[in-house]
C-alpha cells in the first residue's frame, strides 16, 4: 500500500525545495496558493496601467494620446486581463491557501493538477500580451468580442487571443475540479455540508458554476476559430449563420461568470464581518441557499445583457422577470450581514473596512443592476457608461474589495507578521475616495448619454469625465501602496498569534501563524 | 407623476450637487419628446426612488451599528445568529416589491414592442462607420456622415457647440406621426440610439429589427451608435430632424427631383477631369475612414492603394473589388451603396491620384452594364 509506504517520508518534516524548482514543480498548495496571488496582482498592475491610458485620453475631449484604433485593443485588453488575468486568478489563489486549512485537510485533492492549472496562466497571458506587439495589434473588438466585429473584421491576432482562452479555459476547469474533489472528499471527520465555512460554501458552488460555463466559452472561440480560418459560417450572416447567436452562447457562459468573480468574495466577507463584529454570523443556513439559488438563476438570465438586440417581447419580459428575481436571494445576504453587524461589538480593521465598503458599495452595484433589469429602462442605459459604472461598482468594491480584505485578513496566518495597519488604512481610505470618484460620476454620464467604448466624447461629457479619470488616477497609483504593504509584511513586523482577530472562527487559527509548509497531516476533529 | 419626478430628480441633483448644479453637470437622465421615453423616465424615477428607499434603510441600520455597537465603546456581542420571521420577511417584502415594478415595466415593453400603423417607413442602415437612411416607401434615401472637421477632433482648432455629433443628412421626419425604423447593418453590428426619443436598437447584418417613435416637437434630436463596431465606433453620430408635416412633404418631393437626377448622372458623357473632381470627393466620403485621404491605408486590415497592385493593375478586378468588395475581409461591396456616377468617379480616381498614373477612365455607364452582367 503507498499509503503506508508515504507515511514514513511525511515522519521527516520536510520543507519547502530550493531555489526555482520549488516554484515549478511545487505541488504544495501554500506555494501555489501564492504564486496565484502574486500572477493575479501583476496582471492587475498591468491591466489597471491599461485603464490609466483609457482614463489618460478620456480626460478631455478630442484625441491627444492614442489613436482610436489603440483605444479599443486598451479596453479589450483592459477587460480580458482584469477579468481572467487578476479577478479569477485570485481567488483560485485564495481557494488554494484558504480550503485546505479551513476544511482540516494536508494539501489539495489533486496537487499535480494544481501546479499544471496554475502554469498554464503565465502562458496563456504571454501570448495574449504578446498581441499588443503583431502587426494589425491586440483584440480590439472588446472583452465580450462580439462576431463579426471579431471574426470577419477582427485582426490577425485574434487566433491568438482564441488560443489563450482556451488555455484559460483548461486552467479554470482544471482549478475548479481540484476544489470539488478536495472539499467533497478531503473535509475533517464531522465537517457536515452544513458546517462548513461560508468560504468553502461559496467556493465549491462556484466551481461548479466554472465546470458549467467554461466549456461554453471554449466552444464559442472554437466557433469563431472555425469561422476565421477554416471557412464555416456559425456567425457570419452572409453564409446563413446568426451574428446573434454568438451573443446567446457568449452570455450563458458570460452571466454565470460574473456570479464566478463575486461568489466566493461574498464568502470571505461572510466571515470577515463575523470576525470584527465579534459576533456569529447571521442566517448561516439561509446564506448558503442564498448562494445556491444565486447560481442556479444565473443560468437563467443571459439575455438581459441582449435586451436591445431584438429579443421577441415574450423572451424579453422571461429575462426582466428571471434577472429582477436574483435580487431577492442577494438581497437576503445583504440582509444578513448588516443583521451580523447589528449588536456586535465592532472594531475597524483594515479587513472590516474594506468588508464595509463591499458590502455598502456592491449594495449600489446592486441597485443599479435592479434598474438595468428594468428592460424598457435598459433601452436607455444600454451600452452607456451607466452599465460601466454599474459592472465597476459590483467588481471593483465587490470582487476586488473582497479580495483586499481577505489579504488582509489572511496575511498574519500567511505571514506570520502583522500588516502596517496605518498604511492599510490609508489604503484603504484612498482607495475608497478613488473608486467612488472613478466610478460614481459615470453614471451620470451614461444617463446623460454617454455610450461606452468611445475615445473621445461630446462637450457635455467633459466634466464628469474629467472627475472620473483624476478618481482612477488617485486609485490606480494607490495600488502601489498595497505592494509595499505586502512587502513589508512578508519582510517582517509585529509577529503574529494563531488567531489576531480575537473574533475569528474557523480551523485556520488553530494553526500557528506563518502556517507550516504541511498542515493537517493528521485531520482535526470537528464537532 | 413625470412632473413630480423631474422635481424630485432636480431637487435631488440640487441638494448633491449645491455648488455644481448650476454648471453644465447633468446628473439624471431627461424625460425626452415622446410617449416612450416619458414612460421610461418614470419607470427610471420609480425603480430609482425604490432603490433609495430599500437604501436608507439597510445603510441606515449598519450606520447604527458602527455608531452604536463600537467595542471601543464598550458594545457587548448579543449572540443571536437566526430569526425565521424575520428572514421569511425580508425574502418576501422585496419579492413583492419587485412584482409590483414589473407590472408597468411590462405595459411599457408591449406598447414599445407595437410597431404596426406606421405612417412613414425608414430602413436604417449602419455602415462602418456612417448610417444609412432609405425611405422605402418613397424610392430614396442617403448616407449620414459625421461633419466634425479632423481638426476639431485632433485638437488643432476649437471644438464646435455639436461636436462629434453633426452629420451632412440628418434622418427628417415629421412630427406627429408614427414612424417606424427597420434597422439592419451591412458589415457589424451597430446600435440606432436617440435618447430624447427613447429608442434604441441594434443593427445587425442579415436581421431587421424593428422600433418606432412619434415625435410631437419639432426640433433636432442626438444621439449616437452604441455598440462597438470597430476604430470610429465614436464617430457615427445620429441626427433626426423632426419637422412639420408640410415641411417634410416638400422635402420629400425634393429628394424624389434629386435621386432622380442622380440616375440621370449615369446616362451622361463624363471627361477625366470631371470623374477625378468628383472622385476626390467621393473618396473622401466613402473610403477615406479606412484607406486614408492620402491613399496610404492602415495595414494590414485596410491595405495601401497608393501604388497598390489592384488600383494600377487591371480595371476589371479593380471594379470587381469595389463593387463587389471581398469576402472574408472589411472590404465592403459598394455596388449598392453608392450609385454608377460615384463608383466611376472613385475608381478612376483611385487609378489617377497619389502617383498611380495609369491614365485611364472607367464611366458611369461601364459600371452600370458591369453591375447588369452580373
Amino acid at each position: 500500500m503507498s499509503a503506508v509506504a508515504g507515511t514514513h517520508a511525511q515522519d521527516h518534516h520536510h520543507g519547502p525545495a530550493r531555489g526555482i524548482s520549488r516554484w515549478l514543480l511545487t505541488t504544495n498548495h501554500k506555494d501555489i496558493g501564492s504564486m496565484y496571488l502574486i500572477f493575479s496582482f501583476t496582471m492587475f498592475l498591468l491591466g489597471g496601467t491599461m485603464a490609466m491610458v483609457i482614463r489618460a485620453e478620456l480626460f478631455q475631449p478630442g484625441l491627444q494620446i492614442v489613436q482610436p484604433e489603440f483605444f479599443n485593443q486598451m479596453t479589450t485588453m483592459h477587460g480580458l486581463i482584469m477579468v481572467f488575468g487578476a479577478v479569477m486568478p485570485a481567488f483560485v489563489g485564495l481557494a488554494n491557501w484558504m480550503v485546505p486549512l479551513m476544511i482540516g485537510a494536508p494539501d489539495m485533492a489533486l496537487p499535480r493538477m494544481n501546479n499544471w492549472s496554475f502554469w498554464l496562466l503565465p502562458c496563456a497571458f504571454l501570448i495574449l500580451v504578446s498581441t499588443l506587439f503583431m502587426e494589425g495589434g491586440a483584440p480590439n473588438f472588446g472583452w465580450t468580442f462580439y462576431a463579426p466585429l471579431s471574426t470577419t473584421y477582427g485582426p490577425p491576432s485574434t487566433t491568438f487571443f482564441i488560443f489563450a482562452i482556451h488555455i484559460m479555459g483548461v486552467s479554470s476547469i482544471m482549478g475548479a475540479i481540484n476544489v470539488i474533489a478536495t472539499v467533497l472528499n478531503m473535509r475533517a471527520p464531522g465537517m457536515t455540508l452544513m458546517k462548513m465555512p461560508m468560504f468553502v460554501w461559496t467556493w465549491l458552488i462556484t466551481a461548479f458554476l466554472l465546470i458549467a460555463v467554461m466549456p461554453v466559452l471554449a466552444g464559442v472561440v472554437t466557433m469563431m476559430l472555425m469561422d476565421i480560418n477554416f471557412g464555416t459560417s456559425f456567425f457570419n450572416a452572409a453564409g446563413g449563420g446568426d451574428p446573434v447567436l454568438f451573443q446567446h452562447v457568449f452570455w450563458f457562459f458570460g452571466h454565470p461568470e460574473v456570479y464566478i468573480m463575486i461568489l466566493p468574495a461574498f464568502g470571505a466577507i461572510s466571515h470577515i464581518i463575523p470576525a470584527f463584529s465579534r459576533k456569529k454570523l447571521f442566517g448561516y443556513a439561509s446564506m448558503v441557499y442564498a448562494v445556491g439559488a444565486i447560481a442556479l438563476l444565473s443560468f437563467l438570465v443571459w439575455a438581459h445583457h441582449m435586451f436591445t438586440v431584438g429579443v421577441p417581447v415574450a423572451g424579453q419580459l422571461f429575462f426582466m422577470y428571471a434577472t429582477l428575481l436574483i435580487a431577492v436571494p442577494t438581497g437576503v445576504k445583504v440582509f444578513n450581514w448588516v443583521a451580523t453587524m447589528f449588536r456586535g461589538s465592532l472594531t475597524f480593521e483594515a479587513p472590516m473596512l474594506f468588508a464595509i465598503a463591499f458590502v455598502i458599495l456592491f449594495t449600489i452595484g446592486g441597485f443599479s443592476g435592479l434598474m438595468l433589469a428594468i428592460a424598457p429602462a435598459d433601452f436607455q442605459y444600454h451600452d452607456t457608461y451607466f452599465v460601466v459604472a454599474h459592472f465597476h461598482y459590483v467588481l471593483v468594491p465587490g470582487a476586488i474589495f473582497g479580495i483586499f480584505a481577505s489579504a488582509y485578513f489572511w496575511l498574519p496566518k500567511w505571514t506570520g507578521h502583522m500588516y502596517d495597519e496605518t498604511l492599510a488604512k490609508t489604503h484603504f481610505w484612498l482607495s475608497f475616495v478613488g473608486m467612488n470618484l472613478a466610478f460614481f460620476p459615470m453614471h451620470f454620464l451614461g444617463l446623460a448619454g454617454m455610450p461606452r467604448r468611445i475615445p473621445d466624447y461630446a462637450l457635455q461629457f467633459a466634466d464628469f469625465n474629467m472627475v472620473s479619470s483624476v478618481g482612477a488616477f488617485m486609485f490606480g497609483a494607490t495600488q502601489l501602496l498595497f505592494l509595499l504593504i505586502v512587502v513589508k509584511c512578508v519582510k517582517g513586523g509585529e509577529k503574529a498569534a494563531a488567531k489576531p482577530w480575537d473574533g475569528a472562527e474557523g480551523l485556520e487559527w488553530t494553526l500557528p501563524s506563518p502556517a507550516p509548509y504541511h498542515t493537517f497531516s493528521t485531520p482535526p476533529e470537528v464537532k | 407623476m413625470r412632473v413630480h419626478a423631474q422635481r424630485v430628480g432636480a431637487l435631488l441633483g440640487g441638494l448633491s450637487f449645491p455648488a455644481l448644479s448650476m454648471a453644465d453637470w447633468t446628473v439624471n437622465m431627461t424625460p425626452g419628446v415622446t410617449g416612450t421615453s416619458n414612460d421610461i423616465f418614470d419607470l427610471h424615477m420609480t425603480i430609482f426612488w425604490i432603490c433609495v428607499v430599500i437604501g436608507v434603510v439597510v445603510f441606515g441600520i449598519m450606520f447604527w451599528s458602527i455608531f452604536a455597537h463600537r467595542k471601543s465603546q464598550g458594545a457587548k456581542p448579543a449572540n443571536f445568529h437566526e430569526n425565521t420571521l424575520v428572514e421569511v420577511l425580508w425574502t418576501l417584502i422585496p419579492l413583492v416589491i419587485l412584482i409590483v415594478m414589473a407590472i408597468p415595466a411590462t405595459t411599457t415593453l408591449i406598447d414599445m414592442y407595437d410597431t404596426t400603423e406606421s405612417d412613414v417607413d425608414i430602413k436604417v442602415t449602419g455602415y462602418q462607420w456612417k448610417w444609412q437612411y432609405e425611405y422605402i416607401n418613397e424610392d430614396f434615401g442617403y448616407f449620414s456622415n459625421l461633419t466634425t472637421p479632423k481638426d476639431q477632433i485632433n485638437n488643432r482648432q476649437a471644438k464646435g457647440e455639436n461636436y462629434l455629433l453633426e452629420v451632412d443628412n440628418p434622418m427628417i421626419i415629421p412630427v406627429g406621426k408614427k414612424v417606424r425604423f427597420l434597422l439592419t447593418a451591412n458589415d457589424v453590428i451597430h446600435s440606432w440610439w436617440v435618447p430624447d426619443f427613447g429608442v434604441k436598437k441594434d443593427a445587425i447584418p442579415g436581421f431587421i429589427n424593428e422600433a418606432w417613435t412619434r415625435v410631437d416637437k419639432p426640433g433636432t434630436y442626438r444621439g449616437q451608435c452604441t455598440e462597438l463596431c470597430g476604430k470610429d465606433h465614436g464617430f457615427m453620430p445620429v441626427v433626426v430632424k423632426a419637422v412639420p408635416e408640410d415641411e417634410y412633404n416638400t422635402w420629400v418631393a425634393d429628394q424624389k427631383a434629386a435621386a432622380e437626377k442622380e440616375r440621370e448622372l449615369t446616362q451622361k458623357d463624363w471627361t477625366m477631369e470631371e470623374l477625378m473632381e468628383r472622385g476626390e470627393k467621393a473618396y473622401a466620403t466613402a473610403c477615406a475612414a479606412c484607406h486614408q485621404v492620402d491613399g496610404s491605408g492602415a495595414p494590414p486590415a485596410f491595405p495601401a492603394l497608393k501604388g497598390s497592385a489592384i488600383a494600377t493593375g487591371d480595371m476589371a478586378a479593380h471594379i470587381d473589388v469595389v463593387v463587389n468588395g471581398v469576402s472574408g475581409t472589411a472590404m465592403q461591396a459598394f455596388g449598392g451603396q453608392l450609385n454608377e456616377a460615384d463608383l466611376a468617379a472613385i475608381i478612376t480616381y483611385e487609378r489617377n491620384a497619389w502617383g498611380n498614373k495609369m491614365g485611364d477612365m472607367v464611366t458611369p455607364k461601364e459600371i452600370f452594364d458591369y453591375k447588369n452582367q452580373q
